[in-house]
């Protein structure tokens, strides 16, 4: 018999806000001493009240409205009980009855075309603490640093069939959220994280099998591994009776490649939920969603075909630059300024990008300004920086955003020299320090040429038209 | 009296803090073994207002545990007693004239009580116009800092120094709606509940008649039933927030740890058993199975739509009198017999202070009687508490 997986994803995602979701603590603890970043409150000290931070409604909001979802225009906080040495309180604050968006859809692209995956709903809530184990003292230390860090959790309806299509989606919610900047959704910095909901049923089937909840996936492939384990462990189950399939949560261990039941002790529970009287219930007034939607970018596709359309980008330069919001607005602005969109694209394919590659940073955290980038290709192609010259000041301008490209570059004597008597006094020393490249050149080897034409830019410290240098340089040697 | 004593004080106008107030330098325990000797990082906001104007702190106030009992029986420390009477730590120290007036977190009326067993004023203040920020959390959605002192003048000096909007504050009103206590218009008409007199003793009768005689205002009688089911609807949302705010007492961070334990689950189940008292414990037991899956809609959802019809009721009463005029307790002094032979005593006696209590709406306590008023009308309350 043929069978087909239905899987529904839970999706953790830390908002990239600067603090807190209830109280003042910065939200960023990586490189942080344990226990950093906390104050009464995000540890649940009696007597500390929680303010609700209006950026992570505004985040969650956006996260909504990127994910096609309707925005709840009165959206509550609620409070769910449950005892861990991680969660101070006790109590996690979290959306249960109001939440911040719900019913949205997410389009996305596989070997199989396109597919629709609907969310079912986006709530807003509070990160627990962290427990460390330490083996050799056989005890557990506690670090509340990441407790009360903001979190949306995306749970989408069982739409997902194979690991293609949730690879997929996971990648699409990572371009969405952070095209419009509310997170940075990286597995490996666990501001991504997911729990999959996977059951088997025979193909064509209306009716849904035994679901088990996978946790603890760390990356894509662990993902992948687990939703082909799981399904081959249902299947098996359905086809040979191997066992009985329960409804569970279970724990994947990807260096096993297996999944373990989880103790029931660890999942069961009721979490008891109740409206947390402490937090009035926040309502989204149409200037607070208005102010929110029109500061939503463009979606990636629509950027793809009006980078084609309106700038004439081929097909790879698009797709290079729409991997990142940052690298679209740097474009978009570098090319108003210099007014050449193709040759924008190539400063930012060429040479931002392998600057941003060569130190390991990813491409939201550029902060050189398209601005700037547009007038620096414009100094190039005007013929005042040589473009060797031009790449040092663009790598100043990535350790100091600040740089103003011209005034730079009159400081640190990049600006070319319209002075020939100088090019010719350069390019004498040096063919008559080298007659073999000459003779070579004579001879008939172009190479020979080259490497006297780069001695005398070097000479001229960059500061040259390549077209006139060149000039000069042959007329120079035809005339000896 | 139990209280923490501190002697330096030297201020025109001494303050007591009953022990829900939390302070850097003093310990608070809320009564419970659970915090004993715990010394908070914050300071209770209305604390540092009263500070910073001038007034002396000089002392904490014992309570019993988590101030949900009315009558101060359950106590760590024990209760409070004076020829087998219960008595309320914060009135007895107002009575000996050692603060001249009393701050304290009114959960379930225990002020409200006091006061009206004493012949002393307390003003529960309208929710939201006073700072929760540094208290002790147990029913977050009606419980006020209130003023407990010998008479009205005293109560409105201190309550119009402590009242304000304090960001730190989720639930505190804007400033322009706290203003709004400067209307309030004059009590003329009253409506006493004849659903609230029904179980109470003569002399709480009298302490009625009494004031009736002493005002020149209209009083009418009426009935409402819905006022008097106040109290089940109030149990279960005190009980319910209860069990959530005290479930961070696990013995993890802070408080009382026990000694012996095998695992995470013995040292939460270990240290909560041996810390926690019967009331607390029962509440806790209670307040759990009313937000269970299995009951929510059937018993904390009616609890939160039945206290909407009591703020309905309410608002269909003020639209012909002023306030609202029940008994505080059904009589005066209980004794530790009586608790012993019925220890939901206070959970019984709450049937007085629970309508104010559900609604957030203000009370002021004096010679025995209890008026409620429309919301931001407590300076009406106590103009009219001053002749009582």
């Amino acid at each position: 018999m043929k069978y087909e997986t239905v899987i529904g994803l839970e999706v953790h995602v830390e908002l990239a806000t600067q603090s807190k979701i209830f109280c003042s603590c910065s939200a960023h603890s990586y490189g942080a001493e344990p226990n950093e970043h906390v104050c009464p409150a995000c540890c649940g000290m009696p007597g500390m009240l929680p303010v609700v931070n209006k950026r992570v409604v505004d985040y969650g909001m956006k996260a909504g409205l990127m994910l096609g979802c309707h925005i709840n225009r009165v959206t509550t906080f609620d409070k769910k009980s449950y005892y861990y040495p991680d969660l101070p309180a006790a109590y996690q604050t979290t959306q249960w009855f109001a939440p911040v968006a719900v019913n949205g859809l997410v389009e996305i692209e596989t070997s199989k075309g396109k597919k629709g995956v609907r969310i079912k709903q986006i709530h807003m809530e509070e990160d627990a603490g962290k427990l460390v184990h330490d083996i050799r003292e056989d005890t557990t230390h506690v670090d509340f640093n990441r407790t009360s860090v903001p979190l949306i959790e995306i749970v989408s309806q069982p739409d997902l069939s194979s690991a293609e299509e949730v690879v997929a989606y996971l990648d699409r919610l990572k371009n969405l959220l952070r095209y419009a900047r509310v997170a940075e959704c990286e597995m490996a910095h666990g501001t991504m994280r997911c729990d999959v909901n996977l059951s088997v049923r025979p193909e064509g089937s209306d009716k849904l099998g035994v679901r088990t909840e996978m946790k603890n996936m760390n990356s894509i492939e662990a993902i992948k591994r687990a939703i082909e384990y799981e399904t081959a462990r249902h299947i098996d189950a359905l086809e040979n009776n191997t066992e009985v399939l329960v409804q569970e949560t279970r724990r994947w261990d990807d260096i096993k490649g297996k999944s373990f039941a989880m103790r029931t002790k660890e999942t069961a529970g009721d979490y008891r939920y109740f409206p947390d009287p402490n937090v009035m219930p926040v309502v989204i007034d149409d200037n607070w969603f208005d102010e929110i939607k029109s500061s939503l970018p463009e979606f990636p596709e629509v950027k793809r075909e009006r980078y084609m359309s309106e700038y004439g980008l081929g097909e790879y330069d698009t797709e290079q630059i729409t991997k990142s919001i940052a690298l679209c607005e740097c474009f978009e602005e570098a090319a108003k300024t210099c007014g050449d969109a193709k040759n924008a694209a190539n400063w930012i394919i060429s040479e931002v990008m392998s600057i941003l590659n060569l130190r390991q940073m990813t491409y939201d955290m550029l902060t050189v300004s398209g601005k700037s980038l547009g007038e620096l290709i414009t100094l190039v192609s005007g013929g005042k920086v040589g473009r060797a010259n031009a790449k040092k000041i663009l790598a100043a301008m990535f350790d100091d955003a600040s740089i103003n490209p011209e005034e730079y570059a009159n400081a640190n004597g990049f600006v070319i020299s319209n002075d020939t008597g100088l090019i010719d006094k350069v390019v004498k020393e040096v063919v008559e320090s080298d007659p073999k490249s000459v003779a070579d050149y004579k001879g008939g080897k172009e190479k020979a040429l080259m490497a006297l034409f780069g001695r005398c830019m070097k000479e001229l410290k960059g500061n040259c038209d390549p077209q006139t240098l060149r000039k000069i340089l042959i007329e120079y040697i035809d005339k000896i | 009296m139990i209280y923490t004593a501190k002697k330096d004080v030297n201020s025109a106008c001494k303050i007591v803090a009953e022990d829900m107030l939390l302070t850097t330098d003093m310990p608070t325990a809320a009564g419970s073994k659970m915090l004993d000797g715990y010394m908070s990082l914050l300071e209770a906001e209305v604390l540092t207002i009263l500070k910073d104007k001038g007034y002396g702190v000089c002392g904490k106030a014992d309570v019993g545990e988590f101030a949900i009992d009315l009558l101060g029986e359950t106590s760590y420390n024990g209760a409070n007693t004076a020829d087998g009477k219960l008595l309320n730590s914060s009135s007895e120290i107002l009575k000996a004239n050692e603060a001249d007036a009393v701050i304290a977190l009114d959960v379930n009326g225990t002020t409200r009580r006091a006061a009206a067993q004493n012949g002393l004023v307390s003003v529960k203040p309208t929710y939201g116009t006073v700072s929760r920020y540094g208290t002790v959390p147990v029913a977050c959605s009606g419980e006020t800092v209130s003023v407990m002192a010998k008479d009205a003048k005293t109560c409105r000096k201190v309550l119009d120094d402590i009242a304000g909007h304090d960001d730190k504050d989720g639930t505190s009103l804007p400033e322009s709606e706290i203003a709004k206590k400067a209307d309030a218009k004059e009590i003329k008409r009253i409506a006493i509940i004849n659903d609230m007199m029904a179980d109470v003793s003569d002399d709480v009768k009298a302490n009625i008649d009494s004031a009736v005689a002493k005002l020149d205002v209209e009083v009418v009688n009426i009935d409402s039933s819905v006022i008097a089911s106040s109290r089940p609807a109030w149990n279960i949302l005190m009980s319910a927030e209860l069990c959530n705010n005290v479930s961070r007492y696990d013995g993890v961070k802070y408080g009382h740890r026990a000694e012996k334990f095998s695992g995470i689950d013995e040292l939460y189940t270990n240290s909560r058993t041996e810390a926690f008292g019967d009331l607390l414990k029962t509440a806790i037991i209670f307040g759990s199975e009313t937000l269970s899956t299995e009951n929510y809609m059937k018993v904390y959802d009616k609890a939160l739509r039945t206290r909407r019809v009591i703020v309905e009721e309410f608002a269909k009463i003020f639209a012909e009198f002023d306030a609202v005029m029940i008994p505080a307790c059904s009589k005066a002094f209980y004794t530790e017999d009586d608790v012993k032979a019925d220890k939901y005593v206070s959970y019984k006696e709450n049937f007085y202070t629970a309508p104010a209590s559900i609604t957030g709406l203000p009370a002021v306590v004096a010679g025995g009687v209890q008026l409620i008023g429309k919301a931001f009308s407590e300076n009406a309350l106590l103009e009219l508490a001053s002749k009582i």
